[in-house]
Protein backbone atom coordinates (compact mmCIF):
# COMPACT_ATOMS: atom_id res chain seq x y z
CA UNK A 1 0.00 0.00 0.00
CA UNK A 2 1.04 3.61 -0.54
CA UNK A 3 3.05 5.23 2.26
CA UNK A 4 1.96 8.77 1.42
CA UNK A 5 -0.94 10.23 -0.58
CA UNK A 6 -1.46 13.85 -1.66
CA UNK A 7 -5.04 15.14 -1.69
CA UNK A 8 -5.51 17.62 -4.54
CA UNK A 9 -8.70 19.11 -3.17
CA UNK A 10 -10.17 21.11 -0.30
CA UNK A 11 -13.05 21.22 2.16
CA UNK A 12 -15.01 18.25 3.41
CA UNK A 13 -13.79 15.83 0.73
CA UNK A 14 -10.16 16.50 1.67
CA UNK A 15 -11.04 15.75 5.31
CA UNK A 16 -12.91 12.62 4.22
CA UNK A 17 -9.94 11.21 2.29
CA UNK A 18 -7.51 12.11 5.07
CA UNK A 19 -9.69 10.16 7.54
CA UNK A 20 -9.45 6.91 5.56
CA UNK A 21 -5.73 7.46 4.97
CA UNK A 22 -5.20 7.75 8.74
CA UNK A 23 -7.15 4.52 9.34
CA UNK A 24 -5.00 2.74 6.73
CA UNK A 25 -1.76 4.19 8.17
CA UNK A 26 -1.12 6.22 5.03
CA UNK A 27 0.45 9.65 5.52
CA UNK A 28 -1.56 12.46 3.96
CA UNK A 29 -0.38 15.64 2.25
CA UNK A 30 -2.80 18.56 1.91
CA UNK A 31 -2.41 21.43 -0.52
CA UNK A 32 -4.25 24.67 0.22
CA UNK A 33 -4.84 28.21 -1.00
CA UNK A 34 -4.32 31.40 1.01
CA UNK A 35 -8.08 31.56 1.59
CA UNK A 36 -8.07 28.07 3.13
CA UNK A 37 -5.18 28.50 5.59
CA UNK A 38 -7.55 28.10 8.56
CA UNK A 39 -9.67 25.32 7.04
CA UNK A 40 -9.99 22.12 9.11
CA UNK A 41 -8.53 19.84 6.40
CA UNK A 42 -5.23 21.75 6.49
CA UNK A 43 -4.55 20.89 10.13
CA UNK A 44 -5.93 17.35 9.83
CA UNK A 45 -3.36 16.29 7.21
CA UNK A 46 0.09 15.07 8.21
CA UNK A 47 1.63 17.76 6.00
CA UNK A 48 0.13 20.84 4.37
CA UNK A 49 1.58 23.00 1.61
CA UNK A 50 0.45 26.44 0.44
CA UNK A 51 0.04 26.44 -3.35
CA UNK A 52 -1.26 29.92 -4.16
CA UNK A 53 -3.92 32.62 -3.82
CA UNK A 54 -7.62 32.09 -3.26
CA UNK A 55 -8.76 31.79 -6.87
CA UNK A 56 -8.86 28.15 -8.01
CA UNK A 57 -7.05 28.84 -11.27
CA UNK A 58 -4.14 30.24 -9.25
CA UNK A 59 -4.08 27.41 -6.70
CA UNK A 60 -6.20 24.23 -6.85
CA UNK A 61 -6.09 24.08 -10.66
CA UNK A 62 -2.31 24.63 -10.82
CA UNK A 63 -1.31 21.22 -12.13
CA UNK A 64 2.45 21.76 -12.05
CA UNK A 65 2.49 23.21 -8.53
CA UNK A 66 0.54 20.22 -7.22
CA UNK A 67 2.74 17.72 -9.08
CA UNK A 68 5.82 19.46 -7.62
CA UNK A 69 4.45 19.21 -4.07
CA UNK A 70 3.83 15.49 -4.63
CA UNK A 71 7.40 15.01 -5.86
CA UNK A 72 8.96 17.10 -3.09
CA UNK A 73 7.01 15.35 -0.34
CA UNK A 74 7.46 11.85 -1.77
CA UNK A 75 3.72 11.25 -2.23
CA UNK A 76 3.32 8.15 -4.41
CA UNK A 77 -0.31 8.83 -5.33
CA UNK A 78 -2.76 11.72 -5.67
CA UNK A 79 -6.42 11.55 -4.68
CA UNK A 80 -8.27 14.27 -6.63
CA UNK A 81 -11.58 14.23 -4.66
CA UNK A 82 -14.46 15.59 -6.74
CA UNK A 83 -14.64 18.77 -8.85
CA UNK A 84 -11.43 20.75 -9.44
CA UNK A 85 -8.88 18.40 -11.13
CA UNK A 86 -10.77 15.15 -10.52
CA UNK A 87 -11.83 14.76 -14.15
CA UNK A 88 -8.99 16.75 -15.70
CA UNK A 89 -7.39 14.65 -18.42
CA UNK A 90 -4.16 16.66 -18.53
CA UNK A 91 -3.69 16.28 -14.78
CA UNK A 92 -4.22 12.52 -14.91
CA UNK A 93 -1.70 12.30 -17.77
CA UNK A 94 0.87 14.47 -15.96
CA UNK A 95 0.60 12.21 -12.92
CA UNK A 96 1.32 9.19 -15.10
CA UNK A 97 4.30 10.94 -16.75
CA UNK A 98 5.76 11.67 -13.33
CA UNK A 99 5.17 8.11 -12.12
CA UNK A 100 2.62 9.30 -9.57
CA UNK A 101 -0.50 7.16 -9.27
CA UNK A 102 -3.68 9.09 -10.12
CA UNK A 103 -6.42 7.64 -7.90
CA UNK A 104 -9.07 7.30 -10.57
CA UNK A 105 -9.53 5.80 -14.02
CA UNK A 106 -7.19 6.14 -17.01
CA UNK A 107 -6.95 9.57 -18.62
CA UNK A 108 -8.36 8.20 -21.88
CA UNK A 109 -11.51 7.01 -20.12
CA UNK A 110 -11.94 10.36 -18.34
CA UNK A 111 -11.61 12.08 -21.71
CA UNK A 112 -14.19 9.86 -23.36
CA UNK A 113 -16.76 10.27 -20.58
CA UNK A 114 -16.01 14.00 -20.21
CA UNK A 115 -17.75 14.60 -23.49
CA UNK A 116 -21.44 13.95 -22.93
CA UNK A 117 -21.91 13.44 -26.65
CA UNK A 118 -19.12 10.84 -26.89
CA UNK A 119 -20.48 9.17 -23.74
CA UNK A 120 -23.97 8.92 -25.30
CA UNK A 121 -22.50 7.16 -28.34
CA UNK A 122 -20.42 4.76 -26.19
CA UNK A 123 -23.35 3.83 -24.03
CA UNK A 124 -25.64 3.31 -26.99
CA UNK A 125 -23.04 0.97 -28.45
CA UNK A 126 -22.89 -0.91 -25.13
CA UNK A 127 -26.64 -1.46 -25.19
CA UNK A 128 -27.38 0.97 -22.36
CA UNK A 129 -30.64 2.92 -22.94
CA UNK A 130 -30.05 6.60 -23.78
CA UNK A 131 -32.48 9.53 -23.79
CA UNK A 132 -33.86 10.28 -27.29
CA UNK A 133 -31.82 13.16 -28.67
CA UNK A 134 -28.94 14.20 -30.91
CA UNK A 135 -25.70 12.26 -31.13
CA UNK A 136 -23.97 14.98 -33.17
CA UNK A 137 -23.14 18.58 -32.15
CA UNK A 138 -25.76 21.24 -32.86
CA UNK A 139 -24.06 23.83 -35.02
CA UNK A 140 -26.77 26.51 -35.00
CA UNK A 141 -29.97 27.39 -33.11
CA UNK A 142 -31.89 26.80 -36.37
CA UNK A 143 -30.65 23.22 -36.50
CA UNK A 144 -31.80 22.82 -32.89
CA UNK A 145 -35.23 24.26 -33.68
CA UNK A 146 -35.71 21.80 -36.55
CA UNK A 147 -34.84 18.82 -34.32
CA UNK A 148 -36.86 20.14 -31.38
CA UNK A 149 -39.93 20.37 -33.59
CA UNK A 150 -39.38 16.78 -34.70
CA UNK A 151 -38.98 15.56 -31.11
CA UNK A 152 -41.55 17.89 -29.58
CA UNK A 153 -40.96 20.44 -26.81
CA UNK A 154 -39.85 20.61 -24.06
CA UNK A 155 -36.27 19.65 -24.82
CA UNK A 156 -33.10 19.92 -22.74
CA UNK A 157 -30.32 21.93 -24.35
CA UNK A 158 -26.97 20.74 -23.02
CA UNK A 159 -23.28 21.55 -23.25
CA UNK A 160 -21.28 18.48 -24.22
CA UNK A 161 -18.50 19.47 -21.80
CA UNK A 162 -20.87 20.79 -19.13
CA UNK A 163 -21.23 19.90 -15.48
CA UNK A 164 -22.80 21.21 -12.29
CA UNK A 165 -25.79 22.45 -14.24
CA UNK A 166 -23.71 24.92 -16.24
CA UNK A 167 -24.61 25.12 -19.91
CA UNK A 168 -27.91 23.26 -19.64
CA UNK A 169 -31.46 24.55 -19.88
CA UNK A 170 -34.95 23.24 -20.50
CA UNK A 171 -36.57 25.05 -23.43
CA UNK A 172 -40.23 25.08 -24.42
CA UNK A 173 -40.32 27.04 -27.69
CA UNK A 174 -38.35 28.13 -30.76
CA UNK A 175 -37.77 31.59 -29.24
CA UNK A 176 -36.52 30.18 -25.97
CA UNK A 177 -34.22 27.81 -27.82
CA UNK A 178 -32.66 30.62 -29.87
CA UNK A 179 -31.92 32.65 -26.72
CA UNK A 180 -30.75 29.67 -24.67
CA UNK A 181 -28.44 28.33 -27.39
CA UNK A 182 -26.16 31.38 -27.55
CA UNK A 183 -26.04 31.97 -23.79
CA UNK A 184 -25.38 28.38 -22.80
CA UNK A 185 -22.84 27.81 -25.53
CA UNK A 186 -20.95 30.95 -24.44
CA UNK A 187 -21.07 29.93 -20.79
CA UNK A 188 -19.84 26.41 -21.57
CA UNK A 189 -17.00 27.89 -23.62
CA UNK A 190 -16.03 30.14 -20.69
CA UNK A 191 -16.23 27.46 -18.00
CA UNK A 192 -15.06 24.38 -19.88
CA UNK A 193 -13.32 25.72 -22.99
CA UNK A 194 -15.82 23.91 -25.21
CA UNK A 195 -19.14 25.41 -26.28
CA UNK A 196 -20.40 22.32 -28.17
CA UNK A 197 -24.15 21.91 -27.63
CA UNK A 198 -26.53 19.00 -28.09
CA UNK A 199 -30.13 18.26 -27.24
CA UNK A 200 -32.16 15.62 -25.43
CA UNK A 201 -35.89 15.08 -25.03
CA UNK A 202 -37.05 16.03 -21.51
CA UNK A 203 -38.00 12.94 -19.53
CA UNK A 204 -41.24 13.94 -17.81
CA UNK A 205 -41.70 13.31 -14.07
CA UNK A 206 -38.15 12.03 -13.91
CA UNK A 207 -36.17 10.67 -11.01
CA UNK A 208 -32.39 11.14 -11.05
CA UNK A 209 -31.00 7.77 -10.04
CA UNK A 210 -27.36 6.75 -10.24
CA UNK A 211 -25.46 3.52 -9.76
CA UNK A 212 -22.12 3.36 -7.92
CA UNK A 213 -19.62 1.03 -9.54
CA UNK A 214 -16.22 -0.30 -8.51
CA UNK A 215 -13.85 -1.95 -10.98
CA UNK A 216 -10.37 -3.38 -10.38
CA UNK A 217 -7.48 -4.15 -12.74
CA UNK A 218 -8.30 -7.86 -12.81
CA UNK A 219 -11.56 -7.45 -14.67
CA UNK A 220 -13.85 -7.47 -11.62
CA UNK A 221 -16.61 -4.89 -12.03
CA UNK A 222 -19.51 -4.66 -9.62
CA UNK A 223 -22.18 -2.21 -8.53
CA UNK A 224 -23.12 -1.00 -5.07
CA UNK A 225 -26.79 -0.33 -5.83
CA UNK A 226 -28.34 3.05 -6.48
CA UNK A 227 -28.62 6.54 -5.06
CA UNK A 228 -31.71 8.65 -5.62
CA UNK A 229 -30.57 12.25 -6.16
CA UNK A 230 -33.70 13.84 -7.61
CA UNK A 231 -34.15 16.76 -5.23
CA UNK A 232 -32.10 19.54 -6.77
CA UNK A 233 -31.95 23.31 -7.00
CA UNK A 234 -30.29 25.03 -9.98
CA UNK A 235 -29.64 21.52 -11.38
CA UNK A 236 -27.47 20.76 -8.34
CA UNK A 237 -28.31 18.08 -5.83
CA UNK A 238 -29.60 18.93 -2.35
CA UNK A 239 -30.90 15.62 -0.98
CA UNK A 240 -29.59 12.14 -1.84
CA UNK A 241 -30.70 8.80 -0.52
CA UNK A 242 -30.11 5.09 -0.83
CA UNK A 243 -32.19 3.20 -1.75
CA UNK A 244 -34.44 4.98 -4.24
CA UNK A 245 -38.10 5.09 -3.16
CA UNK A 246 -39.05 4.66 -6.84
CA UNK A 247 -37.38 1.43 -7.88
CA UNK A 248 -38.76 -2.07 -7.83
CA UNK A 249 -36.32 -4.91 -7.14
CA UNK A 250 -36.45 -5.84 -10.81
CA UNK A 251 -35.54 -2.33 -12.04
CA UNK A 252 -32.82 -2.06 -9.38
CA UNK A 253 -31.28 -5.24 -10.72
CA UNK A 254 -31.63 -4.15 -14.37
CA UNK A 255 -30.04 -0.75 -13.67
CA UNK A 256 -27.19 -2.39 -11.77
CA UNK A 257 -26.56 -4.75 -14.68
CA UNK A 258 -26.68 -1.86 -17.18
CA UNK A 259 -24.16 0.15 -15.09
CA UNK A 260 -21.75 -2.78 -14.89
CA UNK A 261 -22.12 -3.34 -18.64
CA UNK A 262 -21.44 0.36 -19.24
CA UNK A 263 -18.30 0.37 -17.06
CA UNK A 264 -16.96 -2.82 -18.63
CA UNK A 265 -17.55 -1.53 -22.15
CA UNK A 266 -15.11 1.34 -21.61
CA UNK A 267 -12.63 -0.74 -19.58
CA UNK A 268 -13.32 1.39 -16.51
CA UNK A 269 -11.10 1.10 -13.40
CA UNK A 270 -11.59 2.53 -9.88
CA UNK A 271 -14.82 4.06 -8.47
CA UNK A 272 -17.31 5.63 -10.83
CA UNK A 273 -20.98 6.43 -11.17
CA UNK A 274 -23.42 5.91 -14.00
CA UNK A 275 -26.21 8.51 -13.79
CA UNK A 276 -29.66 7.71 -15.15
CA UNK A 277 -33.03 9.40 -15.45
CA UNK A 278 -35.94 7.10 -14.64
CA UNK A 279 -39.62 7.72 -15.27
CA UNK A 280 -42.65 6.67 -13.23
CA UNK A 281 -42.96 3.52 -15.34
CA UNK A 282 -39.45 2.39 -14.34
CA UNK A 283 -37.98 3.12 -17.78
CA UNK A 284 -34.43 4.39 -17.33
CA UNK A 285 -32.00 6.24 -19.60
CA UNK A 286 -28.26 6.98 -19.40
CA UNK A 287 -27.53 10.59 -18.49
CA UNK A 288 -23.76 10.75 -17.94
CA UNK A 289 -20.89 9.03 -16.19
CA UNK A 290 -18.90 10.60 -13.36
CA UNK A 291 -15.37 9.21 -13.39
CA UNK A 292 -14.60 10.03 -9.76
CA UNK A 293 -15.83 9.76 -6.20
CA UNK A 294 -19.06 11.73 -5.76
CA UNK A 295 -20.32 14.13 -3.12
CA UNK A 296 -23.12 11.72 -2.21
CA UNK A 297 -20.92 8.62 -1.81
CA UNK A 298 -21.63 8.38 1.97
CA UNK A 299 -25.19 7.09 1.49
CA UNK A 300 -23.83 4.12 -0.45
CA UNK A 301 -21.21 3.55 2.24
CA UNK A 302 -23.91 3.60 4.92
CA UNK A 303 -26.14 0.96 3.30
CA UNK A 304 -23.34 -1.36 2.09
CA UNK A 305 -20.69 -0.97 4.82
CA UNK A 306 -18.04 -0.44 2.11
CA UNK A 307 -15.53 2.43 2.51
CA UNK A 308 -15.36 3.71 -1.06
CA UNK A 309 -12.21 5.77 -0.48
CA UNK A 310 -10.45 2.67 0.86
CA UNK A 311 -11.53 0.74 -2.24
CA UNK A 312 -10.26 3.55 -4.47
CA UNK A 313 -6.88 3.42 -2.74
CA UNK A 314 -6.70 -0.38 -2.97
CA UNK A 315 -7.67 -0.47 -6.65
CA UNK A 316 -5.16 2.27 -7.46
CA UNK A 317 -2.56 0.19 -5.62
CA UNK A 318 -3.30 -2.72 -7.96
CA UNK A 319 -5.25 -4.85 -5.47
CA UNK A 320 -8.21 -6.99 -6.44
CA UNK A 321 -11.63 -6.31 -4.97
CA UNK A 322 -11.98 -8.54 -1.91
CA UNK A 323 -15.75 -9.04 -2.33
CA UNK A 324 -18.11 -10.12 -5.05
CA UNK A 325 -21.48 -8.84 -6.23
CA UNK A 326 -23.33 -11.51 -4.24
CA UNK A 327 -21.55 -10.42 -1.03
CA UNK A 328 -23.18 -6.98 -1.21
CA UNK A 329 -26.53 -6.49 0.52
CA UNK A 330 -28.58 -3.37 1.23
CA UNK A 331 -28.71 -2.70 4.96
CA UNK A 332 -31.23 -0.04 6.05
CA UNK A 333 -31.82 3.37 4.47
CA UNK A 334 -29.52 6.42 4.38
CA UNK A 335 -30.22 10.06 3.49
CA UNK A 336 -27.69 12.84 2.88
CA UNK A 337 -28.46 16.55 2.78
CA UNK A 338 -26.02 19.18 1.59
CA UNK A 339 -25.64 22.23 3.79
CA UNK A 340 -25.05 25.24 1.53
CA UNK A 341 -24.10 28.77 2.56
CA UNK A 342 -26.91 30.40 0.63
CA UNK A 343 -30.24 32.11 1.03
CA UNK A 344 -32.81 29.30 1.45
CA UNK A 345 -35.39 31.08 -0.75
CA UNK A 346 -33.44 32.84 -3.50
CA UNK A 347 -30.50 30.36 -3.48
CA UNK A 348 -28.17 33.39 -3.68
CA UNK A 349 -24.70 32.74 -2.19
CA UNK A 350 -24.09 33.89 1.37
CA UNK A 351 -20.36 34.14 2.08
CA UNK A 352 -19.26 35.55 5.44
CA UNK A 353 -17.90 34.58 8.84
CA UNK A 354 -19.46 31.66 10.72
CA UNK A 355 -19.80 32.94 14.27
CA UNK A 356 -21.10 29.69 15.76
CA UNK A 357 -21.11 26.14 14.39
CA UNK A 358 -22.43 22.96 15.95
CA UNK A 359 -23.19 19.78 14.00
CA UNK A 360 -25.64 17.26 15.43
CA UNK A 361 -24.40 14.06 17.06
CA UNK A 362 -25.91 10.65 17.68
CA UNK A 363 -25.71 6.98 16.71
CA UNK A 364 -27.60 7.48 13.46
CA UNK A 365 -25.78 10.64 12.37
CA UNK A 366 -22.65 11.15 10.25
CA UNK A 367 -21.18 14.57 9.52
CA UNK A 368 -18.79 15.54 6.74
CA UNK A 369 -17.79 19.10 7.55
CA UNK A 370 -15.62 21.71 5.82
CA UNK A 371 -15.92 24.56 8.34
CA UNK A 372 -15.82 25.45 12.04
CA UNK A 373 -16.75 28.32 14.34
CA UNK A 374 -15.05 31.65 13.57
CA UNK A 375 -14.31 30.46 10.04
CA UNK A 376 -14.65 32.69 7.01
CA UNK A 377 -16.64 31.26 4.11
CA UNK A 378 -15.24 33.01 1.04
CA UNK A 379 -16.96 33.62 -2.32
CA UNK A 380 -14.19 31.77 -4.17
CA UNK A 381 -15.49 28.22 -3.91
CA UNK A 382 -18.62 26.09 -4.04
CA UNK A 383 -21.20 27.07 -1.37
CA UNK A 384 -21.33 23.60 0.21
CA UNK A 385 -20.01 23.82 3.77
CA UNK A 386 -21.05 20.43 5.15
CA UNK A 387 -23.03 17.25 4.57
CA UNK A 388 -25.34 15.62 7.07
CA UNK A 389 -25.95 11.90 6.64
CA UNK A 390 -28.44 9.85 8.66
CA UNK A 391 -29.27 6.16 8.68
CA UNK A 392 -32.35 4.23 9.79
CA UNK A 393 -33.63 0.68 9.54
CA UNK A 394 -36.06 1.93 6.90
CA UNK A 395 -36.90 5.19 5.07
CA UNK A 396 -39.41 6.46 7.63
CA UNK A 397 -36.93 5.96 10.42
CA UNK A 398 -34.18 7.73 8.46
CA UNK A 399 -36.51 10.70 7.80
CA UNK A 400 -37.22 10.88 11.54
CA UNK A 401 -33.50 10.96 12.33
CA UNK A 402 -32.98 13.63 9.66
CA UNK A 403 -35.69 15.84 11.08
CA UNK A 404 -34.18 15.58 14.55
CA UNK A 405 -30.61 16.17 13.33
CA UNK A 406 -31.57 19.23 11.26
CA UNK A 407 -33.28 20.80 14.27
CA UNK A 408 -30.02 20.37 16.23
CA UNK A 409 -27.84 21.86 13.47
CA UNK A 410 -26.52 25.29 14.41
CA UNK A 411 -24.82 27.66 11.96
CA UNK A 412 -24.70 31.37 12.81
CA UNK A 413 -23.25 34.38 10.98
CA UNK A 414 -24.19 33.28 7.44
CA UNK A 415 -27.42 32.20 5.81
CA UNK A 416 -27.77 28.49 5.08
CA UNK A 417 -30.27 26.27 3.28
CA UNK A 418 -31.20 24.44 6.51
CA UNK A 419 -34.71 26.02 6.53
CA UNK A 420 -35.21 24.72 2.96
CA UNK A 421 -34.07 21.23 4.02
CA UNK A 422 -36.49 21.33 6.95
CA UNK A 423 -39.35 22.21 4.57
CA UNK A 424 -38.41 19.26 2.35
CA UNK A 425 -38.29 16.81 5.26
CA UNK A 426 -41.69 18.00 6.49
CA UNK A 427 -43.29 17.73 3.04
CA UNK A 428 -45.79 14.91 2.65
CA UNK A 429 -44.79 14.21 -0.95
CA UNK A 430 -41.19 13.74 0.20
CA UNK A 431 -42.37 11.41 2.95
CA UNK A 432 -44.34 9.49 0.32
CA UNK A 433 -41.24 9.11 -1.85
CA UNK A 434 -42.50 11.42 -4.61
CA UNK A 435 -38.99 12.78 -5.12
CA UNK A 436 -39.03 13.91 -8.73
CA UNK A 437 -36.43 16.30 -10.16
CA UNK A 438 -39.13 18.98 -10.24
CA UNK A 439 -39.75 18.56 -6.48
CA UNK A 440 -38.49 21.97 -5.30
CA UNK A 441 -40.34 23.85 -8.06
CA UNK A 442 -43.53 21.90 -7.39
CA UNK A 443 -43.59 21.75 -3.62
CA UNK A 444 -41.21 24.24 -2.03
CA UNK A 445 -40.62 27.35 -4.15
CA UNK A 446 -43.25 30.01 -3.71
CA UNK B 1 -29.62 60.17 -8.20
CA UNK B 2 -29.86 56.44 -7.63
CA UNK B 3 -27.25 53.92 -6.51
CA UNK B 4 -26.74 50.39 -7.79
CA UNK B 5 -25.93 48.23 -4.77
CA UNK B 6 -24.32 44.76 -4.57
CA UNK B 7 -26.80 42.34 -3.04
CA UNK B 8 -24.10 39.79 -2.21
CA UNK B 9 -20.36 39.53 -1.80
CA UNK B 10 -18.48 38.44 -4.88
CA UNK B 11 -16.12 39.26 -7.69
CA UNK B 12 -17.09 41.59 -10.51
CA UNK B 13 -17.04 39.18 -13.43
CA UNK B 14 -18.26 41.56 -16.13
CA UNK B 15 -19.06 45.29 -16.30
CA UNK B 16 -21.86 45.61 -18.85
CA UNK B 17 -22.05 49.44 -19.07
CA UNK B 18 -19.64 52.37 -19.13
CA UNK B 19 -19.82 55.86 -17.66
CA UNK B 20 -22.11 58.13 -19.67
CA UNK B 21 -24.28 55.27 -20.99
CA UNK B 22 -28.05 55.69 -20.88
CA UNK B 23 -29.68 52.89 -18.98
CA UNK B 24 -33.23 51.65 -18.34
CA UNK B 25 -34.55 50.41 -15.05
CA UNK B 26 -34.03 46.64 -14.92
CA UNK B 27 -31.03 46.69 -17.25
CA UNK B 28 -27.90 44.85 -16.07
CA UNK B 29 -25.01 47.00 -14.85
CA UNK B 30 -22.53 44.35 -13.77
CA UNK B 31 -22.45 40.57 -13.39
CA UNK B 32 -21.08 39.35 -10.08
CA UNK B 33 -19.58 35.91 -9.60
CA UNK B 34 -19.80 34.26 -6.22
CA UNK B 35 -19.55 30.61 -5.17
CA UNK B 36 -19.60 29.44 -8.79
CA UNK B 37 -22.79 31.37 -9.53
CA UNK B 38 -23.24 34.38 -11.84
CA UNK B 39 -25.63 37.03 -10.55
CA UNK B 40 -26.57 40.02 -12.74
CA UNK B 41 -27.00 43.26 -10.81
CA UNK B 42 -29.56 45.52 -12.48
CA UNK B 43 -30.32 49.22 -12.22
CA UNK B 44 -33.45 50.09 -10.25
CA UNK B 45 -33.89 53.43 -12.02
CA UNK B 46 -33.50 54.78 -15.54
CA UNK B 47 -30.95 57.50 -16.32
CA UNK B 48 -27.32 57.76 -17.29
CA UNK B 49 -24.33 56.16 -15.57
CA UNK B 50 -22.68 59.06 -13.73
CA UNK B 51 -20.04 57.02 -11.95
CA UNK B 52 -18.89 53.39 -12.09
CA UNK B 53 -17.24 52.43 -8.83
CA UNK B 54 -15.96 48.98 -9.81
CA UNK B 55 -13.76 47.35 -12.43
CA UNK B 56 -13.79 43.78 -13.71
CA UNK B 57 -11.96 41.56 -11.22
CA UNK B 58 -12.77 43.76 -8.20
CA UNK B 59 -14.19 42.18 -5.05
CA UNK B 60 -17.33 43.74 -3.57
CA UNK B 61 -19.11 43.16 -0.28
CA UNK B 62 -22.88 43.03 0.15
CA UNK B 63 -24.11 46.63 0.32
CA UNK B 64 -21.22 48.16 -1.64
CA UNK B 65 -22.12 50.82 -4.21
CA UNK B 66 -21.41 49.58 -7.74
CA UNK B 67 -22.56 52.58 -9.76
CA UNK B 68 -24.34 55.91 -9.47
CA UNK B 69 -27.17 56.72 -11.90
CA UNK B 70 -28.17 60.31 -12.62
Amino acid sequence: MFQKVLIANRGEIASRVIRTCKRMNIKSVAVYSEADAEAPFVSEADEAHLIGPARVNESYLQVEKIINVAKETGAEAIHPGYGLLSENVDFARRCREENIVFIGPDADVIEKMGSKLAARKSMEAAGVPIIPGTNEPLETPEEGIKLANEMGYPVMLKASAGGGGIGMQIVHSDDELTKAFEGNSRRAEQFFGDGTMFMEKVVENAHHIEIQVLADHDGNTLHLFERECSIQRRHQKVVEEASSPLLTEQTRSEMGDAAVRAAKSINYKNAGTIEFLADEDQNFYFLEMNTRLQVEHPVTEEITGVDLVEQQLRIANGESLSFKQEDLKIDGHAIEVRIYSEDPETFFPSPGTITAFEAPTGDHVRNEVAVKANYQVTPYYDPMIAKLIVKGNNRDEAIGHLKEALSAYKVEGIKTNIPLLQKIVENQSFKDGQTRTSFIDEHIKK
Amino acid sequence: MSEVIANMAGNVWKVVVKEGDSIDSGQDVVILESMKMEIPIAAEASGSIKELKVNEGDFVNEGDVIAVIE
